[in-house]
């Protein structure tokens, strides 16, 4: 079983995301990125599917900037091999865009499943797995956890609202956005990182170009217009205590 | 245009929320451009959601139930390419993930997801408005005609039912397919029903440590509440899926709902956001939670829980 897992970054939500100029685009330059946290848990369920029964590990990504410590974070947890796509790319290209270029790497490069994550903070024009899909013709699934293979077709498990699930079973080649791993991500320590990128190497691929292909346009990109914005206690955690217990007594909650 | 095609999800049998929202939403538009809304539902199970669409044409996928994310995916691509769709509604469910995007990108159509806002514009277009980067951010985008979009349920109120009185006309779907239905797996029952409580303490990865639950574990028992949580939570074994708020765990109602480190992610808000009061306390002042919460503080939760639970104790 050899198993893509692609693996993107995205802004860190914890620090402000600052517009640029134009209204409609963030300042990418000016941000910093973490790996996307859905991509975390597609790694991790594909290296415990190579602990369990033995699968071949690639982690993939569009040389998009500054990617290199992704893929070689990827190595140092277990991966078997990383790729990286290399062309005129940036961090303002459009998801579909992505999807096209890695949908054209993963036709023909053999690889029995394509595990993403299964959303992106990102992915207005859709989300990754869906798009790969559809690209590529072949079986897909969202919202996956429990997957399972073996010599025959891979099992997974899909997750709906109010905790409700179904098992599925797909022949290959399948794409699968995973929703969570059956373990939390593994951790590994930066110094085992560096580690590894003095002795790893990435494999480049040249990939195709970016297209034009159903790109949205973008009229304006805005912070929630604060329409029902919380009322705010100011103070240290004691006034706010104080707060709490205020709007319990009025509202008659207290036990 | 060519029509507009919702498709029908089902939640307990019966016609979801979100499909009633994306079916008023499609007769509004459709009657501005002079078309058509077409229901799309798989299965016999659909049957009478179809039937109380008040669309102008239901159409039910023989064989395509329970749901199947393949099959569903053949019908729904046939359905856009016969029809020519002007446009493809779709909440933003799990259904909506499998079949929007690669519906859109085998079609060669543009895709919009996580929608909270949809209208015509003078020209021919839409506009539609949607939520990114877990909700820090709204693009406000162009909707070509043509275009997928997934729609983020609770965007906006539907009509009352309409009375069972569409038409249903069947349509086959060839059955073979690479994907089939193991088994179906019912919600794990936990040890309290975090839906029927009328406080909730709710902790979120702000929590940091499941050590520190204990802390929510006291101002629950102090407030005479419940401990719930978001997501990350749970996949980290902190507490079980039965706790968990949320697009993939229970949707809650209660009088109080008290966000402990919960950043408010638009999937975390579908299940809390009808709260009567929602009470939250983040240290980001930019966290989107502060947008539905009532009140709101940026103090450390660790801090606050056991200040709040010794005052409760002293007074109570
Ligand atoms: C298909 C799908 C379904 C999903 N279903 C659900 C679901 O049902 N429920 C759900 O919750 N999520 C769900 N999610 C996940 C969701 O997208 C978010 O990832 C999740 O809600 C984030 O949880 P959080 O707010 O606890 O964590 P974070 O977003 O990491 O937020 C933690 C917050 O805690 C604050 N904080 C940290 N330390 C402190 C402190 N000491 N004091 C005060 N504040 C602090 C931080 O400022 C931050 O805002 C789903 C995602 C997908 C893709
Ligand atoms: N026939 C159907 N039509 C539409 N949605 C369905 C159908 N069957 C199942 N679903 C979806 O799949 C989820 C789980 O289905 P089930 O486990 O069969 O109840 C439901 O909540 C719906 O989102």
């Amino acid at each position: 079983m050899r198993i893509a897992v692609l693996v993107k970054d995205v802004p860190d939500l914890v620090e402000e995301l600052e517009l640029d100029e134009s209204g409609r685009a963030l300042a990418v330059d000016d941000l910093s990125y973490v790996p996307s946290e859905w991509d975390d848990q597609a790694l991790e369920e594909a290296l415990l599917l190579k602990e369990a029964s033995g699968a071949h590990v690639s982690a993939v990504a569009l040389d998009t900037g500054d990617i290199d410590n992704m893929l070689y974070a990827a190595l140092a947890k277990g991966a078997d091999r990383a790729v990286k796509l290399v062309g005129d790319y940036d961090r303002t290209m459009p998801g579909r865009q992505r999807a096209r270029i890695l949908a054209d790497y993963l036709a023909d490069a053999g690889y029995d499943l394509v595990m993403t994550g299964v959303q992106a903070v990102d992915d207005l024009d859709g989300q990754i797995a869906g798009l790969l899909g559809g690209m590529l013709g072949w079986p897909h699934a969202s919202v996956v956890r429990d997957v399972a293979v073996g010599s025959g077709p891979v099992s997974f498990v899909q997750e709906y609202a109010g905790g409700r699930m179904a098992e599925f079973r797909s022949a290959t080649p399948l794409v699968l956005g995973v929703q969570a791993a059956k373990k939390p991500p593994r951790y590994v320590p930066i110094a085992r990182i560096r580690q590894v990128s003095r002795s790893a190497t990435l494999e480049e691929v040249e990939a195709g170009a970016p297209s034009a292909e159903s790109t949205l346009a973008v009229q304006r990109l805005y912070r929630p217009e604060a329409q029902g914005h919380a009322t705010m206690w100011e103070g240290d955690a004691a006034e706010v205590a104080a707060a709490l217990v205020a709007l319990l007594d009025e509202q008659h909650l207290r036990s | 245009m060519g029509p507009i095609i919702v498709v029908v999800e089902l939640q307990n049998d019966a016609m979801s929320p979100a499909t009633g929202e994306l079916l008023t939403r499609a007769r509004q538009l459709a009657q501005a451009r002079s078309t058509r809304v077409v229901a799309l539902g798989f299965g016999e199970a659909a049957r009478s959601a179809l039937a109380a669409s008040g669309a102008d044409d239901a159409v039910l996928v023989v064989g395509a139930d329970p749901y199947v994310p393949t099959l569903a995916e053949a019908a729904l691509r046939q359905m856009v390419r016969e029809t020519s769709a002007g446009l493809v509604l779709l909440a933003n469910t799990t259904m909506g993930m499998d079949l929007g995007a690669a519906t859109a990108a085998a079609e060669g159509r543009p895709m919009v997801a996580y929608v909270t806002s949809l209208t015509a514009v003078e020209g021919g277009e839409f506009t539609a408005t949607s939520q990114v980067y877990a909700g820090k951010l709204v693009a406000e985008v162009a909707v070509p005609e043509g275009s997928v979009l997934t729609v983020l349920p609770g965007s906006w109120p539907a009509d009352d039912a309409v009375a069972g009185g569409t038409p249903v006309r069947e349509v086959a779907v060839a059955p073979e397919s690479a994907m089939e239905l193991v088994r179906t797996i019912e919600p794990e029952t936990g040890d309290v029903d975090i839906t029927r409580a009328d406080v909730l303490v709710s902790v979120g990865r702000g929590i940091q440590d499941p050590d520190n639950l204990e802390l929510a574990d006291e101002l629950a028992e102090a407030l005479g509440a419940v401990v719930s949580c978001s997501r990350p939570v749970v996949d980290a074994g902190w507490l079980p899926r039965a706790r968990q708020v949320g697009k993939s765990g229970q949707t809650v109602k209660p009088k109080l709902y008290l966000a402990l480190g919960i950043s408010g992610a638009p999937e975390h808000l579908q299940g809390m956001k009808d709260s009567e009061i929602i009470v939250a306390v983040n240290s980001d002042p930019a966290a989107p939670i502060f947008e539905v919460a009532h009140y709101g503080a940026t103090c450390d939760i660790l801090e606050l829980m056991p200040l709040l639970t010794e005052l409760l104790g002293e007074a109570g």
